[in-house]
């Protein structure tokens, strides 16, 4: 029996090297476990202050409502501080970029849109962002499941597995997606950045994952008085949100594409 | 002749492997933590050392997808739980780059050959808001590690 059993040791040479490895290894781990064992205190550090220790569910749909009437012409206050909460403001241009080019390629979460409307001459003025479809596009194209909607709605990349190959931003209309060309030297804890990803506004998830219901991109919309952006729970009809809704004609940009977004426009 | 040339460095290898077994006998838990870094401050990391030793890529990539589809920023097991507890700091009281030669991730995967890419997308340095750095116990090194990042507390910073 025994003897079999080595004959189908040496048949199998993966089998053998692994085994040798293990007994390797398992003499390493004798050796740095006899040195480490002595200090070894179980101890769980207090750190419960994060609020949300359940995944997120349906419960909330986020999204948000644009006033378009109240959002003001040259103003880029949600742009600016899109871009402060999550660190897009470090990204550096490559050497040798021009600046329009630089302009053209960094990444932008939110984009102000100007349209007018040559007939009338009528001007109106909108951000633009990811616009958190209930049925997004850019996941439907997604060939290794990067691009998904989190349980809250909120649209997202996970750029742990995202391959860089931007089919995401070809499918969206709403060219909310941007891709990350360099490697950024400086980045925040909040929000991480890399080479090769494509990226996208998440409704602030961070702020939201610690309860705290806003979005940086309203909040200094409200702060410049404009008040052009209200953020909010599409589920919860007792939400700011829903009321303004409620009160408010309001639309989907690219209605006729039926992807129920979470963030609706009024007087476009 | 030939021959015994090849047991003179045959020799030589194993008194040099020798001497890389014995010093690597010599590191104690916690020999790669960094006296600057809160982390030397701590009892033990936020599992027992021997445990992380080995595991801690585990540990962090199962919070990876906590975090990124669930929700759930628990510092516990947290990249940036990890960087806050364990970066290093200069006499100027400024944290250094994780990753950095001879910093804390950095001494044992060059030791160990073995390549990260955390630090590629993520932060090598807490920076930013407090509410996914705090880790370390209460009172352990907070004031003076604190007061020396002036990106800490302040929403939308980064002038860094």
């Amino acid at each position: 029996m025994a003897s079999s059993n080595r004959q189908q040791q040496m048949n199998r040479k993966t089998d053998n090297i692994d085994k040798s490895r293990r007994s390797f290894l398992g003499a390493a781990a004798g050796v740095s476990a006899a040195a480490v064992t002595p200090a070894v205190v179980l101890h769980t550090l207090n750190a419960e202050a994060a609020p949300r220790s359940t995944p997120v569910t349906d419960e909330h749909r986020w999204g948000m409502l644009v006033d378009t009437a109240k959002c003001a012409d040259g103003c880029t206050a949600c742009v600016e501080a899109c871009d402060r909460e999550n660190g897009l403001n470090l990204q550096a241009p490559p050497l040798g970029d021009d600046e329009l080019k630089w302009q053209n390629q960094r990444a932008t979460w939110i984009r102000k849109v100007k349209v007018q409307d040559n007939m009338t001459g009528t001007v109106t003025n909108l951000p633009l962002m990811c616009q958190h479809c209930e049925h997004p596009p850019c996941v439907d194209v997604c060939p290794t499941g990067a691009s998904f909607k989190r349980a809250d709605g909120i649209v997202m990349v996970d750029r742990h597995i995202c391959i860089g190959c931007r089919y995401c931003m070809m499918a969206c209309p709403y060219k909310a997606r941007s891709f990350i060309h360099e490697e950024v030297d400086h980045k925040l804890t909040r929000a991480p950045r890399g080479k090769g990803c494509v990226e996208s506004c998440n409704l602030c998830a961070h702020r939201l994952d610690e309860g705290d219901i806003s979005t940086a991109c309203a909040d200094a919309c409200s702060a410049e008085g404009h008040h052009a952006i209200i953020f909010g729970d599409l589920n919860d009809p007792e939400s700011p949100l829903r009321q303004a809704l409620a009160q408010q004609r309001s639309r989907q940009l690219r209605q006729d594409l039926r992807l129920n977004t979470g963030v609706r426009y009024t007087d476009v | 002749m030939a021959r015994a040339m090849i047991r003179v460095v045959l020799l030589a290898v194993a008194a040099a492997g020798a001497a890389v077994a014995l010093s690597a006998r010599a590191e104690g838990p916690g020999d790669f933590v960094l006296p600057s870094s809160k982390a030397a401050q701590a009892e033990s990391c936020v599992e027992p050392t021997e445990f992380m030793r080995r595991n801690h890529y585990e540990v962090i990539r199962h919070q990876r997808d906590t975090t990124v589809y669930g929700g759930i920023r628990s510092t516990k097991h947290s990249l940036a739980g990890c960087v806050n507890c364990h970066v290093g700091h200069d006499e100027a009281g400024q944290p250094v780059d994780i990753h950095a030669e001879g910093q804390f991730c950095n001494k044992c995967h060059e030791y160990a050959a073995v390549e990260m890419n955390c630090f590629d997308c993520h932060a090598t340095v807490p920076k930013g808001e407090l509410w996914n750095q705090e880790v370390a116990a209460p009172g352990i090194g907070s004031a003076s590690y604190l007061a020396a990042s002036p990106a800490n507390g302040e929403r939308g910073d980064g002038q860094q």
